[in-house]
């Protein structure tokens, strides 16, 4: 018979399900550990790296801008040091050869001619010379014609003719000379003094020799360094004393004295073996003769790199400092964040739970309702049928007996389908539970006598260790009592056959907890979070329903308390309850 | 059981129909209303001793306005609630407002049957009270 009734479609109302998927989505959220830690990861590198940019940046920049600096500041310093020296040195050396000249025109000017050219005389003369200034090395008196007449000293130089010599003319026409050093007659590299005496129309000269070597004693009193130099050169460029490097006296130097201006001049030049090398060069008063003082800027420059050093050691200790404390300090900042941010999420899933659980609240509601006025219709329509076919025009039908236990069948289903609902109807019920005063341990012991047999028949051992002095508690004792018979019934199906139970109650401060201890099959991780769902069961249809832990949930959350679950595959499972104490009121 | 007449107010015709059906068989005089309103013209032109109430039906009254509109027009009349729903805490609201009871569907018509005569048994009990006392007003003024 497929006579389609009309009437019952109206009564079929779409349930508004499409709604409750987002509640669903985000209840079931994947934990998203992994990634977060990645988060985490990224964000302190982050931190650290702009810590570490903004407080180097400025740190190497002053750092340079400090050794730029300084290192010019150094520079000018050398120039003008090495300068001030070379003037120093010139000033020394022009004293010297004023001193030399003076004391040589002084004997001159007090002398007559036919009287110096006697040889003790002369001899006095060169004795008094160096007693008042010394560095004489010979003295020759010379007449107009160029003969040497008078000589005092190691060579023997009386006779020879200087007539030729181009000094000779120069002190005749000017009255003093002083030569370039050479070797002359001697073989021995020395410079001479002369001045020119006026004596009744006749002219005389008066010569003395002076050994270079003292003048290269004062010039060499200014080298420094372990590689400076000092030396007088002539304009073309000529050792006039003995250079400490580069050369002997009266060698070609390479340097070019017209790089060098009218006093005192600091330029750098690349010496013969291509370095770079500071020279100064201040001319002396008779503008024939350079002084010159060179040394390797690089000696000086080692203060430079002294300091650099030492920047380089502030900076880099500066960096460790900076690298720990912000590596130190952006991990605590992170771990707090981390920790907040952990906590939050626990707040959240404890929330999404308790949301998921409400909406499913009002859901199971609606359902019920759904669920239940149709049942309502088929258990009245069975009845009708019963009631026709105690009809008696029926009672002679063959297939009366199979009508009968068809609609008995049907009767059975739907109270089956009616217990399901009533379940999901405990958790729905708002109504408040009430308060009773409840102990704990004994309300245990009921629950596991009424599994007794049940559990005896399987081979399954029930210990308790219960804590003997619990206090009474405020409580809905059936409402208790339904949850540890959903605990243990779980425990019973998970073991199966031959197993253990424990149940266990104790105390901390001001909670109560139980715990429920199996050794059965055990739950796999992924489907820990779920064994709380409604209508979650991995049990065949018609044996789990998959409301226990769900109605357990919900009841021990109304009370205030926590369940969690730990579990391991193939060694059990154990829920612990753990409920705040509510002290009964006394009547 | 002496006779008595039933009023059924359900919004399912289904079950409506097949309920009314049932108790007539059983030799009850049950007449059914598919709303609030159908009901309260119904009770105008009739009394009833017992009505039995779905609380939850669409548009128009509810189970629970009607309920007061009847206990406030007849209050001897018994209304037994019904509800498809969780709502207990609605049921135990209406049975502050009078109600005689309420009873969860899927219900067995015997369960039904079951109320119907306690609540009859009620009333009974109510207006033999009710009389004994206008009894006792009028011996008072004799
Ligand atoms: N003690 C346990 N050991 C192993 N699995 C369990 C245990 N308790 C619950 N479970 C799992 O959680 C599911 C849901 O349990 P529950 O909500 O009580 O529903 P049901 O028992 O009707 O299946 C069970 O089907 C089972 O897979
Ligand atoms: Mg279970
Ligand atoms: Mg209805």
């Amino acid at each position: 018979m497929k006579k389609r009734n009309c009437q019952t479609e109206k009564s079929v109302v779409y349930l508004d399900t499409e709604c409750l998927i987002p509640y669903m989505k985000c209840a079931f959220k994947v934990s998203d550990s992994f990634v977060k830690t990645l988060l985490y990861k990224d964000l302190q590198r982050k931190m650290l790296i702009i810590t570490l940019v903004v407080s180097f940046t400025p740190l190497i920049i002053l750092g340079a801008m400090m050794y730029y600096q300084f290192a010019l500041t150094l520079k000018d310093n050398t120039e003008e040091q090495i300068k001030y020296r070379a003037q120093a040195r010139a000033e020394a050396v022009d004293l010297f050869l004023k001193e030399r000249t003076a004391i040589l025109s002084a004997m001159a000017d007090t002398h007559i001619f036919s009287e110096i050219i006697r040889e003790e005389n002369l001899s006095s003369i060169f004795r008094v010379m160096n007693l008042r200034a010394g560095a004489f090395v010979d003295l020759g008196v010379i007449d107009i014609k160029g003969y040497h007449r008078a000589y005092v000293g190691p060579y023997d130089l009386k006779g020879l003719n200087y007539y030729d010599q181009p000094w000779f003319a120069e002190v005749m026409s000017k009255g003093v000379f002083l030569s370039d050093v050479y070797m002359g007659f001697r073989k021995q590299p020395h410079f001479i003094i002369a001045v020119r005496r006026h004596e009744n129309k006749e002219s005389w000269i008066l010569r003395a020799t002076i050994d270079p070597e003292i003048l290269s004693d004062i010039v060499r009193s200014a080298q420094i360094g372990r590689t400076g130099d000092a030396y007088l050169i002539n304009r073309d460029g000529i050792f006039q004393t003995h250079p400490r490097f580069t050369g002997k006296i009266l060698s070609q130097s390479s340097l070019n004295t017209s790089q060098f201006g009218k006093r005192v001049t600091a330029v750098t030049l690349k010496n013969s073996q291509g370095r770079e090398l500071l020279y100064a060069g201040s001319w002396l008063k008779n503008d024939k003769w350079l002084l010159i003082i060179n040394q390797d800027p690089a000696e000086q420059m080692a203060s430079l790199f002294a300091v650099r050093n030492v920047e380089f050691i502030i900076i880099f200790i500066g960096f460790i400092v900076i690298v720990i404390t912000t590596i130190f300090t952006t991990r605590l900042a992170v771990g707090r964040i981390q920790q907040t941010d952990t906590r939050m999420q626990e707040l959240n899933a404890q929330l999404v739970q308790s949301d998921k659980l409400a909406a499913l609240g009002k859901m199971a509601a609606g359902v019920a309702h759904e669920i239940n006025n149709p049942l309502a219709v088929i258990i009245q329509k069975t009845g009708w049928m019963e009631d026709l076919l105690a009809e008696e025009q029926f009672k002679k039908s063959r297939n009366l007996d199979e009508f009968k236990t068809s609609i008995k069948k049907i009767e059975e289903h739907v109270d089956r389908a009616k217990k399901v609902v009533q379940n999901m109807l405990g958790y729905a019920r708002k109504m408040e539970p009430k308060l009773e005063n409840v102990n704990i341990n004994d309300t245990i012991n009921q629950t596991i006598s009424l599994l007794e047999n049940y559990a005896r028949i399987n081979n399954i051992e029930t210990q308790t260790r219960l804590c003997n002095n619990l206090p009474i508690i405020a409580g809905d004792q059936s409402q208790l009592q339904q949850v540890f018979l959903n605990l243990l019934t779980n425990a019973i199906d998970a073991i199966g056959k031959n197993g253990l139970i424990i149940v266990k109650s104790w105390r901390i401060v001001s909670r109560i907890c139980i715990s429920v201890t199996d050794n059965g099959v055990g739950i796999p991780p992924e489907k820990q979070k779920n064994v709380f769902d409604p209508f979650f069961t991995t049990k065949e249809t018609g044996k789990g329903t998959g409301l226990g832990l769900w109605v357990s949930y919900s009841i021990i959350e109304k009370m205030e308390g926590t369940m969690r679950l730990e579990s391991s595959i193939g060694k059990g499972s154990t829920f612990t309850i753990e409920v705040p104490i509510l002290v009964p009121e006394r009547k | 059981m002496h006779y008595f007449n039933v009023l059924i107010v359900d919004d399912e015709e289904d079950f409506l129909e097949t309920i009314i059906n049932r108790l007539k068989k059983r030799d009850i005089d049950a007449t059914g209303s598919r709303s609030g309103e159908e009901a309260l013209e119904v009770l105008k032109v009739k009394p009833f001793d017992v009505v039995v109430l779905d609380i939850k039906m669409p548009g128009g009254m509810d189970g629970i306005d009607v309920l007061k509109e009847i206990k406030k027009l007849y209050p001897l009349t018994e209304v037994i609630l019904l509800t498809g729903h969780a709502s207990v805490e609605t049921s135990i609201d209406g049975m502050k407002l009078g109600a005689f009871d309420y009873l969860m569907k899927p219900i067995k018509l015997e369960e039904l049957l079951k109320k119907i005569a306690q609540a009859i048994e009620k009333k009974d009990a109510q207006e033999q009270k009710v009389r004994s006392v206008q009894i006792k007003k009028l011996l008072r003024y004799w």
